[in-house]
């Protein structure tokens, strides 16, 4: 008979990690390494990329990256700390783009200032959009803004209005490959550690209350529907500047940018990066975009191939790569004997 | 701040409020008044509408009709938000604490909201600080690190507590406590108890919601007893309890045997 040995994992948090919460991480150059290590080196990764991919091919999908990783950060923003579930990246992304097409091709605006135009104002287009659906929670308000795209769409092509199904051709383009590859990787990083501090701040906390508990957000004097829109206002400027970006990317305007694909995809890279992070989307974007694009020869196959990814992922690895990381890097386990 | 309150005039009328919900009248024709410091308890058999009537003064559910006057201002048909950033802010019955943050920082979004922000308190320092005075102040033991743990993880009493704390982060003129002793073991109502006197002689104005009759008779002033939406009586606690309505209500009908 063989005596049944039942074990669990335990964690601790690494010392150096308790040493680096507090103020006193700055006493001592390791604790400051620790601290910084991942952030630089995340912007490093990224910096370095424009540089190190082989070809103007590579360098576009970076372009791209970049633009799915704004709308996958904004995505995550809005799930885990505002309790908005929002499959509004296509509105984003198409209010902005149209937004910027028409500055440009109508009235003549350079691209920086058209840029700048729809960043804020297709945000402000679009809180305004949602706005009436605020109130809604779940998975009500992600059908709402998963509709709005839709429909947007086919009133374009219905009406035929701002160049029906051909688009909008014949916009600016960025001068130089370096620009629009650097241009989009500094957003990036800028509305990544803006966000994060954000969250961090009192105004944050409030975002996760909205989140936890409505009703005592209420109680306490706070405006619920405003708050909700401040951060759709805010996830949606980072979803129109990659709409906008893209516009003057491609030079061209269509309603291929309503494509459900900006809607669906930050979610995948949601769940595969970990979600609740900011960061991680950011990461799942880093790897995904880059295999959807090596992908391209199995054709039609290729959203089989990462919708199999997601569902793995949400089935057997749901915590996502960055907590995974994180949790790593700063506990270690050991198996203890119950 | 409202427009100042003479001597006669009460802080908080309420006239002829009603509510019902598809046919059945959850609240009916309720009007009384508060004065400032006074402290009402408003008791009633399960259903009565108690909460109901609670929900309609403080914005929370809209009213039918009647109206609701606090601090000389017209708050009929003001948000919820707006009402409690008059002052007049209110406890839930089941605990809405955010259960994934620190405890102290569930008084962040209180001391975040228009009326603490723009006061001499809001301006007073790091927010943290001042919301772990509070809950000191309230009962949670600093040097226990009690404000520091997990709201999720407390215990109900602290919960209930917490609910106190966060009114009192507002700085209220009225506070509407919906059963803050409900679930709680004796001990901890014996020790939330001094809490609530103490409220009272800071001069703040309290409505009670209220099932433990004993405590509550201990600091209110004045009781009002509600059935079936209706207003039953109204007065001093041992005169209230004397009538013939109240007692069929709430204990049921004398047997004779």
């Amino acid at each position: 008979m063989t005596e049944e040995v039942i074990r669990r994992k335990e964690r601790l948090d690494r010392g150096i990690k308790v040493r680096s919460d507090t103020v006193y991480a700055v006493s001592s150059w390791r604790e400051i390494l620790f601290l910084l290590a991942p952030r630089a080196g995340l912007i490093f990764v990224l910096l370095i990329a424009p540089l190190a991919v082989p070809s103007l091919y590579w360098q576009r999908v970076i372009c791209i990256m970049g633009v799915y990783a704004l709308l996958a950060v904004g995505f995550d923003f809005l799930a885990h700390f505002v309790g908005l579930v929002s499959l509004g990246g296509a509105l984003f992304i198409g209010v902005g783009a149209y937004l910027t097409g028409c500055l440009n091709h109508y009235l003549g605006l350079p691209p920086v200032f058209a840029i700048c135009i729809a960043t804020v104002g297709g945000a402000f287009i679009c809180t305004l959009i949602l706005l009436p659906s605020l109130p809604l929670k779940g998975v009500y308000f992600a059908i709402i803004t998963f509709a709005f795209p839709i429909m947007i769409e086919r009133i374009i092509v219905a009406a035929n209005i701002l160049g029906g199904t051909d688009g909008i051709p014949g916009l600016d383009v960025f001068s130089s490959t370096w620009l629009s590859q650097y241009s989009i990787l500094a957003i990036v990083l800028l509305s990544l550690f803006g966000l994060r501090r954000l969250v961090n701040e009192d105004v944050g906390v409030v975002f996760r209350g909205v989140k936890d508990n409505d009703q005592a957000i209420r109680a306490s004097g706070l405006n619920v529907t405003y708050y909700k829109a401040m951060a759709v206002f805010l996830s949606a400027m980072m979803g129109c500047f990659g709409g906008a970006y893209l516009a003057h990317l491609y030079g061209w305007v269509g309603t291929s940018l309503f494509s459900l694909d900006f809607s669906v995809f930050p979610l995948v890279a949601t769940v595969v990066g970990g979600p609740g992070t900011l960061a991680g989307p950011l990461l799942g974007c880093m790897i995904l975009v880059p295999i959807s694009e090596m992908l391209r020869a199995f054709g039609a196959l290729r959203v089989v191939i990462y919708s199999l990814i997601m569902v793995l992922f949400i089935l057997f690895w749901s915590e996502g790569l960055l907590n995974w990381a994180r949790r790593k890097y700063e506990q270690f386990e050991h198996w203890v004997r119950v | 701040m409202g427009k100042g309150l003479t001597m006669e005039e009460p802080l908080l009328q309420i006239r002829n409020l009603s509510k019902s919900f598809g046919g059945v009248a959850a609240v009916s024709d309720v009007s009384f008044d508060l004065c400032k410091g006074e402290v009402l308890g408003i008791i009633g058999p399960n259903g009565s509408g108690k909460t109901t009537l609670l929900n309609l003064i403080t914005g929370f559910i809209a009213k039918d009709h009647g109206t609701v006057v606090f601090d000389g201002t017209d708050i009929t048909r003001t948000p919820a938000h707006k009402i409690s950033n008059l002052g007049l802010v209110r406890t839930f019955q089941i605990v809405r604490p955010y259960v994934t943050m620190q405890t102290f920082k569930n008084l962040i979004p209180p001391l975040f909201s228009p009326r603490v922000k723009h006061s001499e308190r809001g301006k007073l320092g790091d927010r943290d600080a001042v919301a772990i005075d509070v809950l000191e102040d309230v009962g949670f033991e600093r040097d226990a690190y009690v404000p520091y743990k997990l709201a999720g993880s407390l215990p109900l009493g602290y919960l209930k507590r917490l609910e106190l704390a966060r009114c009192l982060a507002m700085k209220p003129l009225a506070i509407c406590c919906d059963e803050v002793f409900s679930g709680l073991s004796m001990a901890e109502i014996a020790s939330l108890l001094p809490l609530v006197e103490r409220l009272q002689s800071e001069g703040i104005t309290i409505i009670m919601i209220e099932h433990r009759l004993r405590e509550l008779f201990r600091v209110a002033g004045r009781i009002l007893v509600m059935n079936f939406g209706v207003k039953l009586a109204e007065g001093p606690p041992a005169e209230v309890m004397k009538d013939k309505n109240v007692r069929r209500a709430y204990l049921g009908e004398e047997v004779k045997v």
